[in-house]
C-alpha cells in the first residue's frame, strides 16, 4: 500500500487529531449543559422531596364546654375563635408533665405549630359533636420541630445560636418515643393557600390562581391567535397593512415578557380599572403574550397543509370562507391546538408579567373565579423563595416539583394529542 | 504541487479499475456488476440516459458515496494498482488525488483568490504565501479564468457568471494538483458558449490530468472524449473506443440510446 | 332528461356575500389585535415615561452616574437623594448578559455543530429533546436554583482562593442565565447550519478536507450572518430576562466591571420599584416606565438588526 493514500505524514495526523478533537469538544458542550439541567433537577429534587410530609404531633385533647362553648350556643364562629391553646397545652402535659412554669410551658406550646390551634378550632366547628369527648388529635408541629425531624437543623450547633434549645430537643424526643410525634403526608400542602408558617402553607390558591390565568389565556390567545393565521394565510394578500401585521407579530415575539406586565398594569388595570391581581388580568396578559408564539406556528401548520385540498373544495364551488373553515382548518387543528398547548406551558411558567399586574400580595384564600384576588404558582414559587424561614426552602422546591410536573404533562398531552388526532393527507 | 504521486509511464495500464461493481441505496440496486478501465490522461465519457447510474458510478471513484448513509459499494476499484476501498486507506488523502467538479457549480462564499487557495491550504502545499500564489495563478490559468479575472481575485467567488464559476470549480480542483479529475455533468448548467470554453479546457487538461466525465450529452461525449461507456439501468452496456461506440456499436442496446430510440 | 337551460351563472346569494364580508371583517379584526398589542405597549410606556421626564430631565436619566431612587414623601425628609440615572443599570445588566453570553456562545454553538453536522440520529433523537427540556425551564425556577446553589457556591470557591465574592454576584446570576441561553442558541444555529447547502459541503469533501474542515472552514463562515443574528437574539433574550437576575442578583446599583461583585438591571429595578407599596404617580413608578421604554427600545433594535442579518442570510441561500 503506497504511503500516499495512507494517514502516515505527520501533518495527515495532525488534521485528523483536529478532528477528533473538534468532536470532543461537542460532545462535552452538550454534556456540560445536560448536567447542569440534571444537577438542577436532583438539588430541587432532593430539597423539595421532604415537604411532601409533615411531622405531626398527637394530643390528647379534652374538648370540654366549658372551655370552648361556655353559652353553649354552637356557633361556628364562636366555635372556631375559641381558646384552644389551654386544652392543647393539657395534653401535651401528659407527655411532658415537667412543664410547670409559665416559661416552660409557653416553650411547650411552641412545638405546635400555631396553627394548630385554628386547625383544632375548624374541626369543632364542622363536627361540634367533638364538644364533650375526648380525643387523640393530631395536629402540626412548628416548622422548628419539623426541620429537625428531617434532619435540617444541626443538634451539634452551640445552643445559644440555634433557635430549638436543647430543652425543647429533649421535649420532642420524649413525643417521639411515646409514639406521638410522626412524619405524615403532607396533605397541606395541596389543601390550603399561602401562609406565615411554613408548615401551614400550600399551593392550592396559587395553583388555581395559574389554572383560571391559563384558562382566560386560552380563551383569548387560541381564538385570536387561530384566527389571524387563518387570515395571514388564506385570505391575506400582499399589501402594507399584511406587512405590518407581520412585522408587528414577529416584534411581539421578541418583546420582554415583563413589558406585557407593564401594558397590563397601565392599560388594564389603571385605565380600564379591572380588578387588581386577578386570574382575569392575568390572562390576558398571559394572552397577550403567548399571542405571537400561537399565530407564527399556526400559519408554519396552514402552510403544510397541501394546496390540493383547498384546490379541490374550491373546484366543486366552495367559497373561500367554506373551504377555509370546513377543509383547511379541521386538517391544520391538530397541529394548532398542540402549538397552543405548548403556548400556554410556556405561560404556566411566567412569572414577570403577573409581578407587575400585582399578584405578589401574601393571599391565603383559594380563588373560586377569575375575578378573585390570587397568585400563580410560579409566583408562589418566587414569594416563598424570597422568604427567610428555613421552612420555605423545602415548600420552594417541592412547588417548584408541582409545577415542572404539570408543565411535562401539558408537553406529553399536546404530543399525545397531535398523534391521535393527525390525520395523513 | 504534490511530488510524491507514482508516475505510470503510459501504456503501463489504466491509472483505475473497477471489476464486479454494485452499489446499492438501501434495497435498491442502483449499480450492477459493472467492470471498466480508465486509461491515463484521455477523457472517458459515462453516457446513458438518465437515473441510469452514471453519477453514481462515478462517486464511487473518489467515495464521496461515503457521504451518503445509505449507500453502500461492493466491488474492486482500484487507483494505480490499489484498492481504495481498503479499510487502511485515508479517505481524505485520497481525494486529494482525486478531484471532482460538480454538475451546477458550488463556489464557496470566499473571494476566488481564497476559493482556488481552499484545497493548498488545507493539504498545507505551500510554504510561503508566494508559493501559495503562484499556485492559485497556475490554476486559474489552467482553468483558462486567469485573463478574466486576473484584476479582482480578491472578489467573490459568487459574484462570477455561471460559467466561469465552473472554472473556477475547475482551477480550484487543479489547485490540489489530483492525478484524475471527476466531473459530473459539468456543462449541464451553462450555456453553449460557456459549454465550448469548457470543453476546449477539457481538451487541453488531458495532457496532464485524467478526466473522466458524466454527461447526458451524446454529442458532447462524442466530441470530447477517447473512450465512452454506456450505461443503462444500472448496467454497464458497451464500453470502448469513442469513435467505434457511436460509428458501430456492438449491442443492439447502444444502437437504440445512439439513434434516439430510448433515453 | 330536459335540463334546466339556465346557463347563467348566478351570483351567490346576497346572504350568503354578506355572509363571506362579514367573516373575512371579523378576520382582519382579530389581526388588527397584534397592531393594537403593539400600540398599547408603546403607549403605555412613553406615556408614563414622558411624565417621569417632566418631573426628572431626560439627561440626568440617560447621562447619570447614579441610581438610587429615593423621592421625598415630606420637603424636609432626610436622604431625599433620588438620582435616576439609568446607566449603573445598564452597566449591570450588559455585564450580566456579557458574561451570560461567555457561557451560552460557546455551548451553544459547539452543542449546535455536533448535533447538525457529527451527530447520528440516534444522539440526536436523544440529546435534542433533552436540549428543548432545558428550554422549557420557567426561569423561576432559574433563579431558585442560581440563589440557593450557585452564587453560595461560588462565594465559597472564591473564598477558597482568596478572593471576594459577592453572594449575589454577576457571576452567578450571569452563569445560570448563560445556560438559560444554550439551547436558545443551539436551536437557532441549528436551523442556520442546516440551511447551507449541501453542495458547498460536496466540493470541500470532494477536495480531500476532513469533516472537521469542512465544518469550521466551509459552512460555519457560510453561516456567520445567521449565526451572529441568532446571537443577537439571544442578547436581547438576555438583556429583557427578569426572574433570574430578581432571585439572584442585587439591587446595588453598581457602576462596575467586576463579576465578583454584586449589580443590579434594568428589569430587577423595574420590579423593585412596581412591587413595592407606592402610589402610581411619585417619580418613583414612573422611573420604572422610563427604565421599561429604554430596555424596549434596546432589545427591539438588537431584533431588528438580528432579523434583517438571518433574513439577508436566508435569502442567500434561498
Amino acid at each position: 500500500m503506497p504511503d500516499y493514500l495512507l494517514t502516515t505524514s505527520p501533518q495527515m495526523a495532525k488534521r485528523h487529531a483536529k478532528h477528533r478533537r473538534f468532536q470532543w469538544y461537542g460532545r462535552i458542550a452538550i454534556a456540560i449543559s445536560i448536567s447542569f439541567m440534571l444537577l438542577m433537577f436532583t438539588a430541587i429534587f432532593f430539597r423539595g422531596i421532604g415537604a411532601f410530609q409533615k411531622t405531626m404531633v398527637a394530643v390528647d385533647v379534652q374538648f370540654t364546654e366549658s372551655q370552648i362553648d361556655p353559652s353553649g350556643t354552637r356557633d361556628p364562629a364562636m366555635l372556631k375563635q375559641a381558646n384552644y391553646k389551654p386544652i392543647l397545652l393539657q395534653g401535651l402535659q401528659q407527655v411532658v408533665p415537667e412543664a410547670t412554669d409559665r416559661r416552660d410551658r409557653n416553650q411547650l406550646y411552641k412545638v405546635l405549630s400555631n396553627g394548630a390551634a385554628f386547625d383544632l378550632g375548624e374541626r369543632v366547628a364542622k363536627n361540634p359533636d367533638l364538644i364533650g369527648t375526648s380525643k387523640r388529635v393530631w395536629v402540626a408541629a412548628s416548622s422548628e420541630v419539623d426541620l429537625y425531624v428531617k434532619g435540617k437543623i444541626d443538634p451539634e450547633v452551640p445552643e445559644d445560636r440555634r433557635r430549638l434549645k436543647n430543652q425543647d430537643i429533649a421535649w420532642i424526643e420524649k413525643l417521639r418515643e411515646a409514639g406521638q410525634l410522626k412524619r405524615k403526608f403532607n396533605t397541606t400542602f395541596f389543601t390550603s393557600g399561602d401562609s406565615r408558617q411554613p408548615e401551614m402553607a400550600g399551593i392550592l390558591s396559587a395553583a388555581l390562581g395559574s389554572f383560571f390565568s391559563l384558562l382566560i389565556c386560552f380563551l383569548i390567545a387560541f381564538p385570536l391567535g387561530i384566527l389571524t393565521a387563518v387570515y395571514l394565510e388564506e385570505y391575506a394578500k400582499k399589501s402594507r397593512l399584511t406587512d405590518i401585521i407581520e412585522v408587528n407579530i414577529n416584534n411581539l415575539a421578541a418583546v420582554p415578557s415583563i413589558v406585557f406586565g407593564l401594558l397590563g398594569l397601565a392599560i388594564f388595570l389603571n385605565f380600564f380599572q379591572l380588578p387588581r391581581s386577578t386570574p382575569l388580568v392575568g390572562g390576558m396578559v398571559l394572552a397577550l403574550m403567548t399571542l405571537p408564539t400561537i399565530i407564527i406556528a399556526s400559519r408554519s401548520i396552514l402552510r403544510s397543509v397541501p394546496q390540493s385540498t383547498r384546490d379541490a373544495a374550491l373546484g366543486l364551488g366552495a367559497s373561500k370562507t367554506q373551504t377555509t373553515f370546513h377543509h383547511v382548518v379541521p386538517l391544520a387543528m391538530p397541529g394548532m391546538l398542540t402549538g397552543t398547548i405548548l403556548g400556554m406551558a410556556r405561560a404556566l411558567g411566567e412569572t414577570a408579567p403577573l409581578l407587575m399586574i400585582g399578584m405578589v400580595a401574601f393571599i391565603v384564600d383559594v380563588p373560586k373565579g377569575v375575578t378573585d384576588v390570587a397568585t400563580a404558582l410560579p409566583v408562589q414559587i418566587f414569594l416563598w423563595a424570597d422568604s427567610p424561614e428555613k421552612g420555605f426552602v423545602e415548600l420552594t422546591s417541592a412547588a417548584i416539583m408541582v409545577l415542572l410536573v404539570f408543565l411535562i404533562l401539558m408537553n406529553v398531552f399536546a404530543v399525545y394529542l397531535r398523534r391521535k388526532l393527525e390525520r395523513r393527507w | 504541487m504534490n511530488t510524491d504521486a507514482p508516475s505510470l509511464e503510459s501504456g503501463a495500464g489504466p491509472i483505475m479499475t473497477a471489476r464486479n461493481v454494485d452499489v446499492f441505496y438501501g434495497k435498491k440496486q442502483a449499480i450492477d456488476n459493472v467492470s471498466l478501465d480508465i486509461p491515463e490522461n484521455q477523457i472517458t465519457a459515462l453516457i446513458g440516459p438518465s437515473g441510469c447510474g452514471k453519477s453514481t458510478f462515478l462517486r464511487c471513484f473518489n467515495r464521496m458515496n461515503d457521504t451518503i448513509q445509505i449507500c453502500r459499494v461492493k466491488g474492486d476499484i482500484r487507483f494505480a494498482g490499489q484498492d481504495i476501498y481498503d479499510p487502511k486507506v485515508d479517505v481524505v488523502a485520497l481525494r486529494s488525488r482525486i478531484g471532482m467538479v460538480f454538475q451546477k457549480a458550488n463556489p464557496f462564499p470566499k473571494s476566488i483568490f481564497d476559493n482556488v487557495a481552499y484545497g493548498p491550504r488545507i493539504h498545507s502545499l505551500s510554504e510561503t504565501k508566494d508559493h501559495l500564489e503562484d499556485i492559485v495563478i497556475t490554476s486559474l490559468k489552467r482553468a483558462g479564468l486567469y485573463d478574466e479575472v486576473s484584476d479582482r481575485l480578491d472578489e467573490p467567488g459568487t459574484s462570477l457568471s455561471g460559467g466561469q464559476q465552473q472554472r473556477l470549480c475547475i482551477a480550484r480542483a487543479i489547485a490540489v494538483d489530483p492525478q484524475i479529475i471527476l466531473m459530473d455533468e459539468p456543462c449541464s448548467a451553462l450555456d453553449p458558449i460557456a459549454t465550448a470554453i469548457i470543453e476546449e479546457l477539457m481538451d487541453s487538461m488531458k495532457e496532464k490530468y485524467t478526466i473522466v466525465i458524466v454527461t447526458h450529452s451524446m454529442q458532447q461525449a462524442a466530441r470530447v472524449s477517447q473512450q465512452t461507456a454506456f450505461f443503462h439501468l444500472g448496467e454497464l452496456v458497451e464500453s470502448g473506443d469513442t469513435q467505434s461506440i457511436f460509428t458501430n456499436p456492438e449491442k443492439e442496446r447502444t444502437q437504440n440510446y445512439i439513434s434516439g430510440r430510448i433515453g | 332528461m330536459e335540463q334546466s337551460q339556465d346557463l347563467t351563472l348566478r351570483r351567490s346569494s346576497r346572504a350568503s356575500q354578506i355572509r363571506e364580508y362579514a367573516i373575512q371583517g371579523a378576520l382582519i379584526a382579530c389581526s388588527l389585535v397584534a397592531i393594537f398589542t403593539t400600540i398599547g405597549i408603546v403607549a403605555s410606556l412613553a406615556f408614563e415615561a414622558i411624565r417621569f421626564f417632566g418631573k426628572i430631565p431626560i439627561s440626568s436619566f440617560l447621562f447619570g452616574l447614579e441610581w438610587s431612587p429615593q423621592t421625598a414623601i415630606r420637603s424636609d425628609q432626610v436622604g431625599a437623594s433620588g438620582a435616576f440615572g439609568v446607566l449603573p443599570l445598564l452597566t449591570g445588566t450588559l455585564l450580566i448578559s456579557f458574561i451570560a453570553m461567555m457561557v451560552a456562545t460557546p455551548l451553544g454553538l459547539l452543542s449546535a455543530v455536533y448535533l447538525a453536522e457529527f451527530a447520528n440520529t440516534k444522539t440526536r433523537n436523544l440529546v435534542k429533546p433533552m436540549l428543548e427540556l432545558l428550554a422549557g425551564i420557567p426561569t423561576v425556577v432559574y433563579g431558585f436554583f442560581a440563589a440557593l446553589v450557585v452564587a453560595p457556591l461560588i462565594r465559597e470557591a472564591g473564598e477558597g482562593v482568596g478572593l471576594q465574592i459577592s453572594s449575589e454576584s454577576a457571576l452567578a446570576a450571569g452563569s445560570v442565565m448563560g445556560i438559560m441561553l444554550v439551547p436558545f442558541i443551539s436551536s437557532l444555529s441549528d436551523d442556520v447550519i442546516n440551511a447551507v447547502p449541501q453542495a458547498l459541503r460536496d466540493a470541500s469533501y470532494g477536495m480531500g478536507a476532513t469533516h472537521t474542515e469542512t465544518v469550521t472552514q466551509v459552512v460555519l463562515p457560510a453561516a456567520t450572518p445567521g449565526i451572529i443574528g441568532s446571537l443577537l437574539l439571544a442578547i436581547s433574550r438576555a438583556i429583557g430576562e427578569t426572574m433570574i437576575v430578581v432571585m439572584a442578583a442585587g439591587l446595588a446599583a453598581n457602576l462596575t466591571a467586576n463579576p465578583f461583585e454584586a449589580v443590579t438591571t434594568m428589569t430587577v429595578q423595574i420590579v423593585t420599584l412596581l412591587t413595592g407599596d407606592q402610589e402610581f404617580d411619585s417619580a418613583k413608578t414612573l422611573a420604572a416606565f422610563a427604565i421599561a421604554l429604554f430596555l424596549l427600545v434596546l432589545t427591539l433594535g438588537l431584533n431588528i438588526v438580528a432579523l434583517k442579518l438571518v433574513d439577508k442570510y436566508k435569502k442567500k441561500y434561498a
